[in-house]
């Protein structure tokens, strides 16, 4: 269970984390969503201590990460792959988080086969792994003290398609028999395969929660057509709510807060001819995500007036 | 800004596979947490080659001694001092790298997080810290027991044993010195390189330029002393100090080393590991 409450992180004038609430159950993967600074790692370095909110709280177990005994029992983080020291190598690594933690020898050899790193690679310096290994490496880290809560931020990156199969099954496994995931991504796709839950954030805000069922069903219908001002000239007469719509990857579609039947039939009635009509499963937050993006205007998506 | 939001509220909790409450772990004991940071030292190439070098200085240093000391200088205190020189320069890095090392190479990441308690790791360090400065200062005063013997055999001179108890004591208190001063550095500084220009700059450019302030400035000259913290710290070397070399010691040592060691772990227990 992690629960954080009102967290805001400011620096000078910028608000890297803005009131902030939420709670990441147990028995649940939970994904926390957002584009690239929208504070998600600031959030995570607050819940695990290594950075001073500039208010609110979070805790992990019901109590502050500063006042667990012996955090790596309990809690199993993966901040950043890379951060490590660049001349241990992988077993040594380990070695030290297994005698801090004070658990026995051998969960370091069980971990770097659990973790699919082989024994010549784990003896290898840290310094020549390659991203996926030091993520491996990572994971292996954050699980050894089977702990009870996971804290992982953009566990996937860098890991092959394989990897990352890999991860989303460790990650369900450990959610189902009880332990509360919480991970971070920028890439949606990546977290609406694992997820229950999804926290999205954008600029140091909360701007979407709730199961991930509740989410994607909000979304209503995603119509494409030759024909956009006719149809936006249809929907606006029968009173219907729409909007452009990047999420089918072209500027010829448009989500319409109304069921395909209904849309279908307005479209029929003023002789418009679709090339798809369906249920927009996940549009909506896709579509809120790519907005956040684009207004950070880091990218310019394929809508042009969102630059 | 047009990020509105889809917010929908909080579901209900549902039913969920709950693994027994876990009993709470037991606290890491702090002596784990000493031998965790001990191992840290020397686990990595850098670190084991400094190591190494304590032990080549100390074996090239008594070498140099015996063959081209002239024979009334084969006393103990030229193989105390010969071997005891390179260890006042090599120590201290291992002090700075123990400390930087967290934030210069991020391994602070995982080292905060299985111990957020910081100043308990950096106790821990500081712990390492002073026991690897007094097991060097034996070694080197092995090293010189064994020379000095080798080199009176050698030459056939008598073994002068010129350094008391209370000369042994100023040297090792002296190693101690200097070592947490790189530690206070790499607290302050917290960058590697950063921090080892830091020694370099406290322990052997400060000396040359307060040396030549004091030989033209004869306000200085009286005052020195007093601020001086490596001329202070130099007598240690030199023989027993008076009551009056003490309290320049220790006042010196105070404002250049306890001071910025405070400021130094106040800073580093706010900020922010990334």
């Amino acid at each position: 269970m992690i629960t954080v409450d009102s967290l805001t992180k400011t620096y000078g004038a910028f608000r890297a984390v803005d009131d902030v609430t939420f709670t990441a159950r147990p028995g649940r993967v939970t994904g926390f969503l957002g584009p690239n600074g929208a504070g998600k790692s600031t959030s995570m370095r607050v819940m695990v201590g290594l950075t001073p909110p500039t208010s609110g709280s979070a805790t992990v177990c019901g109590r502050r990460f500063a006042d667990l005994p012996n955090p790596g029992r309990e809690i199993g983080v993966l901040l950043d792959a890379s951060a490590q020291h660049a001349g241990r190598t992988g077993r040594e690594i380990l070695t030290i988080a297994q005698r801090t933690m004070g658990l026995p020898k051998s969960r370091v050899d069980e971990m770097i086969a659990q973790v699919s790193l082989t024994p010549s690679e784990a003896d290898r310096r840290v310094r020549n792994y390659s991203l996926g290994m030091r993520q491996r490496l990572g994971i292996a880290t954050a699980l050894l003290g089977e702990p009870e809560v996971l804290i992982l931020d953009e566990p996937a990156n860098g890991l092959d398609p394989a990897g990352i199969r890999w991860m989303r099954d460790l990650l369900r496994g450990y959610a189902d028999q009880g332990a509360t995931v919480l991970l971070s991504s920028h890439l949606l796709h990546e977290i609406e395969v694992v997820a229950d839950d999804l926290v999205v954030i954008g600029n140091g805000r909360i701007v979407a929660q709730g199961t991930k069922a509740e989410l994607l069903a909000s979304a209503g219908t995603l119509v494409r057509t030759r024909d956009v001002p006719g149809l936006t000239t249809a929907l606006a007469t029968a009173g219907v709510a729409h909007a452009p719509s990047a999420a089918a990857g072209g500027s010829d579609a448009l989500r319409v807060e109304a069921d395909t039947e209904v849309v279908g039939s307005i479209a029929l009635d003023a002789r418009i001819a679709l090339l798809e009509l369906r249920a927009a499963e996940g549009a909506g937050l896709e579509e809120m995500f790519l907005e956040l993006t684009a207004a950070e205007q880091r990218e310019t998506t394929t809508r042009g007036e969102a630059a | 800004m047009s990020t509105t939001a889809t917010t929908v509220a909080v579901p209900p909790s549902p039913p969920v596979s709950r693994r027994a409450p876990r009993p709470v772990p037991d606290p890491v004991p702090f002596a784990r947490l000493v031998s965790v940071e001990l191992r840290k030292c020397f686990d990595t190439r850098a670190g084991f080659w400094l190591l190494a070098s304590i032990g080549i200085a100390a074996l090239l240093a008594t070498g140099s001694v015996l063959l081209w000391a002239p024979d009334s200088a084969i006393t103990y205190s030229t193989f105390a001092s010969a071997i005891g020189f390179p260890m006042t320069v090599i120590l201290p890095m291992i002090a700075v790298l123990a400390v930087t090392s967290e934030w210069s190479q991020r391994s602070g990441l995982t080292t905060f997080t299985l111990v957020p308690h910081r100043g308990r790791a950096i106790a821990a360090k500081a712990v390492v810290t002073i026991g690897i400065s007094i097991a060097s200062t034996a070694l080197a005063l092995v090293v010189g027991v064994l020379g000095t013997v080798a080199g009176s055999a050698l030459l056939g001179v008598d073994a002068a044993w010129n350094l008391g108890p209370e000369r042994l004591f100023n040297i090792a208190l002296a190693q101690v010195i200097g070592m947490l001063v790189g530690f206070m550095l790499g607290v302050t500084i917290r960058h590697s390189a950063g921090a080892i220009v830091g020694y370099f700059v406290y322990s052997f450019v400060l000396p040359g330029l307060t040396e030549v302030l004091a030989q033209t400035q004869q306000w200085f000259g009286d005052l020195r002393p007093w601020v001086d913290v490596n001329y202070a710290q130099s007598a240690l070397y030199n023989g027993s100090l008076d009551a009056s070399q003490w309290a320049h010691l220790a006042v010196t040592t105070f404002v250049w080393l306890v001071i910025p060691l405070a400021v130094g772990l106040w800073a580093l227990m706010r900020s922010e590991v990334k």
